[in-house]
């Protein structure tokens, strides 16, 4: 895994990849700490994060599009099979790089309410509470997108998918207001999920009968409970829509809690996302 | 060291490797001859482990490759036929990777990979970067790759593709001195290139395994017949009466020339073809006709290898002289 680790860095810093992820987030966070902190003279350090968090809609693609698409491309993902590692130990060696890929402007910005508490009152356990909320939220996100970058040898497209889902996640609050709230909207939209998993399990597995079996069991749960009691899934829609948003969970951070349970959610994003990736590798052992 | 039970492996509804058993022993270069798409690359995916099987066991050194992965990739290295190489790095910076990744550390891992670089002749090129490097060059690279951690067995698909004469030669040699202290399998459509380097040689078509064997013993088990040429003063009459009494003579054509001479062709099933031409040379000399030329044509592991192949599979028949002329035309593009 070290190894994995090692070369994965070497590589981004060879490029210009962490650099240009690493001014990005530099750029929008100094931009929100002067129109907050210095113009307007707000103590809290924390609305700069909830203020700077639309770029990850654009960074963690840059770093991710390529980390699995890339060795298949190239084939070198050949190399990775015949090397004694295991899948999973190749996936958390990229994912363990793209963490301190992460980490490195992230400890810069950490330095910034240290800095303004020299010249006032700054309330510490909300900005670094908000800084270590955004720490996991970024992971979940780099989750995300070494998941996508399994997907194809195409880095655009891993890069043009990556950016679709982080923005949806980013507006679905926003979202969510405008989608139907009634029982047959949630049942059609729960519908198109749950052929979207079996699509996924059936691309995964190309087990056709088990995807089929997983969509026609949660249609059939789907159809049994709205007909028994539909009124549970009034409003089912929107409600699932904000609870999916990692943006959502940043927020409740920046209002000064500690949401334990946004840490689980975010880590558990991770951990699925990358088990989604080692299957995605196994997978292609066993076309 | 190797051993290949019942291996069976479908892409989809397509057979790619059809119930193949075979066990290597340690040491000597194995040749894996096939035609394109006899399913080499895709046994050779399975005995390094990047691919699955759909049945059947294969083990390394006693490691089972599907269920003990790990100690069974120590032993093996692999360079696949497109060598995984990352463009942007050094091979010196590669090679650090892989050896890493192999387990190696500090001082064992940087003489590893001076000892590396200089087997397979890097040393000019090992700062640059591999994007720049010439084909010839980024398979050494490769086969460098493979060397890397010792292992006892390296598999090399189709290593010398697309090379200049002069780099195939470099690399044939190369592998022969693997082959010294290694166990060497590496696969190749071209024949003559495995009668030059190696110790045994398996041949498979269609998924299946249809000859295993030394090259000397392939060619003597002779499945295809040798044939003899002659031109003679003697008539066609005289020739069908003077062969009629040898009976392992299996057939024979006959031409007039037109300046009075007659050309025939004769094949036999013998195994020791100079004692059927010493037979036809006193045959004719006792007749009082001069042979005015006389030419054996020994069956070469080339009509073997042909004949089994297209054999192995009777829906291919029909594309018999098309393969054959491909063949021989590749053949003598490695040789010259």
């Amino acid at each position: 895994m070290t190894a994995v680790l090692k070369h994965e860095l070497k590589s981004y810093f060879h490029s210009f990849t962490a650099y240009v992820f690493g001014a990005f987030l530099l750029a929008i966070v100094g931009f929100g700490a002067m129109l907050y902190n210095l113009e307007a003279a707000v103590s809290n350090f924390e609305y700069v994060l909830s203020f700077g968090s639309i770029v990850f809609v654009v960074i963690v693609p840059i770093l991710t599009m390529r980390v699995i698409a890339e060795e298949r491309r190239q084939k070198t993902d050949q190399l990775l099979y015949s090397l004694p590692l295991t899948t999973t130990q190749v996936v958390l060696g990229k994912f363990a790089a793209l963490l301190v890929v992460f980490l490195i402007p992230l400890a810069v910005i950490s330095l910034y309410p240290l800095i303004f508490s020299r010249f006032g009152d700054v309330y510490l356990p909300t900005s670094y509470g908000s800084l270590a909320a955004v720490f996991l939220m970024g992971a979940a996100l780099l989750a995300v997108g070494t998941f996508l970058s399994s997907l194809t040898e195409n880095q655009g497209l891993a890069a043009g998918v990556t950016i679709a889902v982080i923005l949806f996640n980013y507006y679905s609050v926003s979202l969510s207001e405008y989608v139907s709230s009634t029982a047959i909207g949630t049942v059609i939209a729960l519908a198109a999920l749950v052929f979207a998993l079996g699509a996924l399990i059936r691309y995964l597995t190309r087990n056709e009968l088990l995807a089929y079996g997983v969509c026609l069991v949660l249609t059939g749960i789907i159809c049994v409970i709205g007909f028994v009691d539909s009124a549970m899934f009034e409003g089912l829609l929107p409600a699932i829509m904000r609870q999916l948003s990692l943006f959502e969970r940043l927020n409740t951070f920046v209002s000064g809690v500690f949401d334990l349970s946004a840490v689980v959610y975010d880590l558990s994003v991770t951990a699925f996302f990358l088990f989604l990736s080692v299957q995605s590798l196994e997978k292609r052992r066993y076309n | 060291m190797i051993s290949v039970s019942h291996l069976t492996k479908y892409y989809g509804d397509f057979l790619a490797v059809d119930d193949l058993s075979f066990s290597i022993d340690e040491g000597h270069v194995y040749g894996f001859l096939g035609p394109n798409g006899a399913g080499k690359t895709t046994t050779m995916n399975i005995l390094t482990g990047c691919l699955s099987a759909t049945s059947g066991s294969v083990t390394i050194g006693g490691f089972d490759i599907f269920t003990e992965a790990i100690p069974a990739k120590r032993l093996i290295g692999y360079l696949p036929e497109q060598p995984p190489l990352y463009l942007n790095e050094t091979p010196e910076e590669y090679l650090r990777f892989v050896g890493e990744a192999k387990g190696l550390k500090g001082e064992t891992l940087d003489r590893q990979i001076e000892q590396v670089i200089e087997q397979v002749k890097i040393q000019q090129v090992r700062g640059q970067r591999i994007s720049s490097l010439s084909k010839g060059y980024r398979q050494r690279v490769g086969i460098a790759q493979a060397l890397l951690g010792d292992p006892k067995v390296i598999i090399l698909d189709e290593p010398t593709v697309g090379l200049d004469p002069l780099q195939i030669i470099e690399i044939r040699d190369l592998i022969r001195q693997l082959g010294q202290t290694h166990t060497v399998i590496f696969s190749s459509h071209i024949l003559s290139e495995v009668q030059a380097i190696c110790d045994k040689i398996l041949i498979i078509a269609h998924g299946r395994l249809i000859a295993f064997d030394e090259p000397a013993a392939l060619e003597k088990s002779l499945l295809a017949d040798s044939s003899i040429a002659f031109t003679t003063e003697a008539t066609a009459a005289q020739v069908q009466q003077l062969l009629s009494g040898m009976e392992e003579i299996t057939g024979l054509e006959l031409h007039e020339t037109g300046n009075g001479l007659v050309s025939a062709q004769c094949t036999t099933d013998s195994r020791d073809i100079y004692a059927v031409s010493r037979r036809l040379f006193f045959a004719f000399a006792g007749s009082g006709k001069a042979l005015l030329e006389l030419k054996l044509q020994k069956a070469s592991l080339e009509d073997i290898f042909i004949e089994l192949t297209e054999s192995s599979d009777p829906a291919s028949q029909a594309e018999n002289t098309t393969a054959e002329g491909e063949e021989e035309q590749n053949d003598s593009r490695t040789q010259a």
